[in-house]
């Protein structure tokens, strides 16, 4: 079936051939003896990851679980099961997955191929750390058992790979126990860039650690931010607190976004009082502990359905790098600052702190990283291009699953296992075979 | 919860087989599923098992091999509380037109097989006292169109069994429901262009069932209510001019 494909920014929109296997033994007739393919999960990403150059691999019909073992956490599903089945099916057992992103509505193979962080990666690494097992399909119609002690190199390289190592069937992945639904949610305000990395790095212990800064903030307010720290409140936490249930109150579907707004709806203004509202009210109970359901911690954005639209028709790029901890300070200002003078800036600008990589092409790595919403429109590309150039010579890189964009330059600068990788696909064949707009884009 | 109830979904690799079954775990029901397809079969029941926490366990039959329903039912760990039959073939009409043996499997697939087994857990459950039987029919078993009229009569059988069933067996105990699904978004119609407002999802069928069954206690159900008025309008159509429509 030929369709239209974009990623979750809506932009860029390409053609390609779409074919959608219902069971993982169903998949090997459908790829075989194609070129320019790649799996796609639910979309999220933002750009062209999951776009193939000729054919896109739908797995989302794998979405059968197999097992779960309550001894030791361990959970193995298809690889097109989603983050909000998997919560829906065992929160309410006492167990919740080990690493989340900021949506719930993403396949366990797309978090695995971009290996995403949550807000607790400066500790618990990324999901690609809580992999024990998972089950690659090569172009071939081979299929190999990975972990780190079998075919422990296309392990790593999957964990992050994009895709570009094989389609992922199936997984073994960890869930933590938990005893509520709850979060015990610590707020902080820093007024500076300098205070919000200092208040994150500060909070290496707390499991949950992310900073919201107001995007659009300038001169001696530059990068001033609420720091949400988080841990996983207990029953007897719960206790004395008034709250619905124990493991959050039942799913509650915001009014969705049912057409493209003009573009004009998210000029300086509109996003301007926006933050400034959200500022306050952060404010306003700074300081003070409370506990918040896992819905709006997690995933605050999932109750907006469809929100991806307030950009208009042109669509939006996220823009999001890493730089070394070493480095942020003092190169955080002047991108921000750069971001806050161009004016465009979303809602969402959000600081984390990530510890240690994990797979060959992982994002992470010991630092910093920005992520922001910026809308599609003349200009933007050059203007990225600038701030890609400050990224990359302070020996930063940009988040594969966000990117729509980057230069091939850029992209190589920042990933020093690329050659690694480049042997391990050229080893097993993959080359033309597993191919995405993005791995096109960048050289890969 | 009291104690555990089982339901048998024969048709348990199917769309819509699999949302009964998922409709009925969610609810602390053990799982019997049934169909042909063994590995296809193991696959649904690991699913239901780790999202439910619930015993399903798993049983091959053919349904139109109907001399192996007895040794089928004494094969079943219990005899259930609920047995749903989710078969049905819709096969290709204008195939069936002049290749019998296809036109055969088709009838025999959606009334002989589905009533011959259900009519083997009703004579069952009577003995036992109560239970509850639930065919998957179809709106197209209400009226014989051009596009499935040889789909349309076997279901058209199949539902007048289950009316005679009922009219037998509810007042010994037994509750007997006929689900005529309007469309439904499953393997069987994947490909084909569906109107949005008359198309359920499987989910919404198997929740459907679920409280039809167990929880309503109705007879006769459409899913999507709005199907009730266009079957009402199709049915009282005068042949005279339904013969001259293209439906
Ligand atoms: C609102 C929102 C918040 C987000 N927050 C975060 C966050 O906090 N942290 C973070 O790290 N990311 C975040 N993301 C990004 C998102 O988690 C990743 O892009 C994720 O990969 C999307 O998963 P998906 O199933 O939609 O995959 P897709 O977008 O469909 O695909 C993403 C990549 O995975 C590959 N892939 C997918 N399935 C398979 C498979 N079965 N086998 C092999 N390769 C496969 C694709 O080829 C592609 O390269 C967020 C996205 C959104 C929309
Ligand atoms: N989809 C619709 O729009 C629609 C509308 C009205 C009514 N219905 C009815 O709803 C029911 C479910 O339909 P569906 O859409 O989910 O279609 P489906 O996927 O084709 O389901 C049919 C089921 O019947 C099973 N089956 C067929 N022949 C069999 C045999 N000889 N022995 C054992 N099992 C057999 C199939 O098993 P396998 O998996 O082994 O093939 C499958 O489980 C059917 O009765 C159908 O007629 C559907």
């Amino acid at each position: 079936m030929n369709v239209e494909l974009s990623g979750w920014g809506r932009y860029p929109v390409a053609a390609t051939d779409l074919v959608q296997p219902g069971s993982p033994d169903a998949v090997p007739a459908m790829v075989a003896g194609r070129t320019g393919a790649i799996a796609r999960g639910n979309g999220r990403a933002y750009g062209d990851a999951a776009i193939g150059e000729e054919t896109t691999v739908s797995l989302r019909g794998l979405d059968r679980m197999r097992a779960f073992d309550p001894a030791t956490g361990w959970l193995t599903v298809e690889a097109g099961v989603t983050l909000a089945e998997i919560v829906e099916a065992f929160l309410p057992r006492g167990f919740f997955p080990a690493v989340v992103p900021g949506t719930q509505f993403v396949t366990v193979g797309g978090m695995i191929a971009a290996d995403v962080h949550g807000k607790n990666h400066h500790r618990d690494g990324g999901f690609g750390d809580h992999v024990a097992a998972l089950e690659l399909l090569l172009p071939d119609g081979t299929r190999l058992a990975c972990s780190r002690e079998q075919n422990a190199e296309l392990f790593h390289a999957t964990i992050g790979g994009m895709g570009l190592t094989g389609y992922i069937l199936a997984a073994t992945i960890r869930m933590i126990p938990v005893e509520t639904g709850w979060i015990r949610q610590r707020t902080l305000v820093a007024e500076t860039v300098a205070d919000t990395v200092r208040l994150l790095d500060a909070a290496q212990d707390a499991t949950y650690s992310v900073a919201w800064i107001d995007g659009l903030a300038r001169g001696a307010a530059l990068g001033r931010s609420l720091v949400y720290l988080g841990e996983h409140a207990t029953r007897a936490e719960l206790g004395g607190a008034q709250v619905p249930t124990r493991f959050g109150p039942a799913a509650k579907a915001g009014p969705g976004v049912p057409f493209d707004l003009p573009a004009l709806t998210l000029n300086r203004f509109s996003v301007a009082a926006f933050n400034e509202a959200y500022f306050r009210l952060g404010a306003a109970k700074a300081g003070s502990e409370r506990l918040v359901g896992w819905r709006p911690y997690f995933f605050p954005l999932d109750g907006v359905a469809d929100w991806n639209r307030i950009y208009g028709r042109n669509g939006f790029v996220q823009y999001q790098f890493v730089l070394p901890a070493a480095r942020s300070a003092d190169l955080l200002p002047d991108l921000l600052d750069r971001i806050a003078r161009r004016g465009s800036a979303s809602f969402l600008a959000v600081l984390k702190r990530l510890g240690r990589g994990g797979g060959l092409l992982s994002f992470p790595f010991e630092g910093h990283t920005l992520a922001l919403d910026m809308k599609m429109e003349p200009g933007l590309l050059a203007f990225l291009a600038d701030c890609d150039r400050l990224v990359a010579a302070a020996g930063g890189r940009l988040y594969l699953a966000k990117d729509a964009r980057q230069t091939r330059a850029t992209f190589e600068a920042g990933y020093p296992g690329l050659d690694r990788f480049r042997d391990i696909r050229r080893r097993y064949g993959l080359e033309g075979r597993l191919a995405s707009r993005l791995s096109r884009r960048i050289g890969l | 919860m009291t104690e555990m109830k089982t339901v048998l979904v024969v048709g348990g690799t199917s769309d819509v087989g699999r949302a009964v079954a998922r409709a009925y775990a969610a609810a602390g029901w053990s799982v019997q599923l049934a169909g042909r397809d063994a590995a296809g079969l193991e696959r649904e029941a690991a699913d239901i098992a780790t999202r439910t926490g619930v015993a399903v366990s798993v049983h091959a039959i053919d349904i139109l091999d109907t001399g192996a329903f007895a040794a089928f039912a004494d094969g079943l760990p219990v005899l259930p509380d609920t047995v749903v039959s989710v078969v049905g073939l819709l096969g290709e009409q204008v195939r069936a037109e002049t290749d019998a043996a296809h036109a055969t499997t088709v009838m025999r697939s959606n009334f002989e097989g589905p009533a011959l087994l259900l009519g083997l857990f009703a004579e069952r459950f009577l003995a036992r006292g109560h239970g509850t039987i639930v065919g998957v029919s179809s709106v197209a078993g209400e009226r014989g169109r051009a596009s499935n009229y040889v789909y349309g009569a076997a279901k058209a059988g199949f539902t007048a069994f289950l009316s005679g069933l009922r009219n037998r067996v509810s007042k010994r105990g037994l509750h007997v429901v006929t689900v005529k699904p309007g469309f439904i978004r499953t393997r069987m119609t994947a490909g084909m262009k569906l109107p949005a407002r008359l198309t359920a999802d499987p989910q919404a069928v198997g929740t459907a069932i679920f409280r039809a069954a167990e929880t309503q206690r109705r007879d006769v159900i459409y899913v999507k209510p709005v199907w009730a008025l266009v079957m009402a309008i199709i049915r009282a159509l005068p042949e005279t001019i339904f013969k001259r429509t293209k439906l």
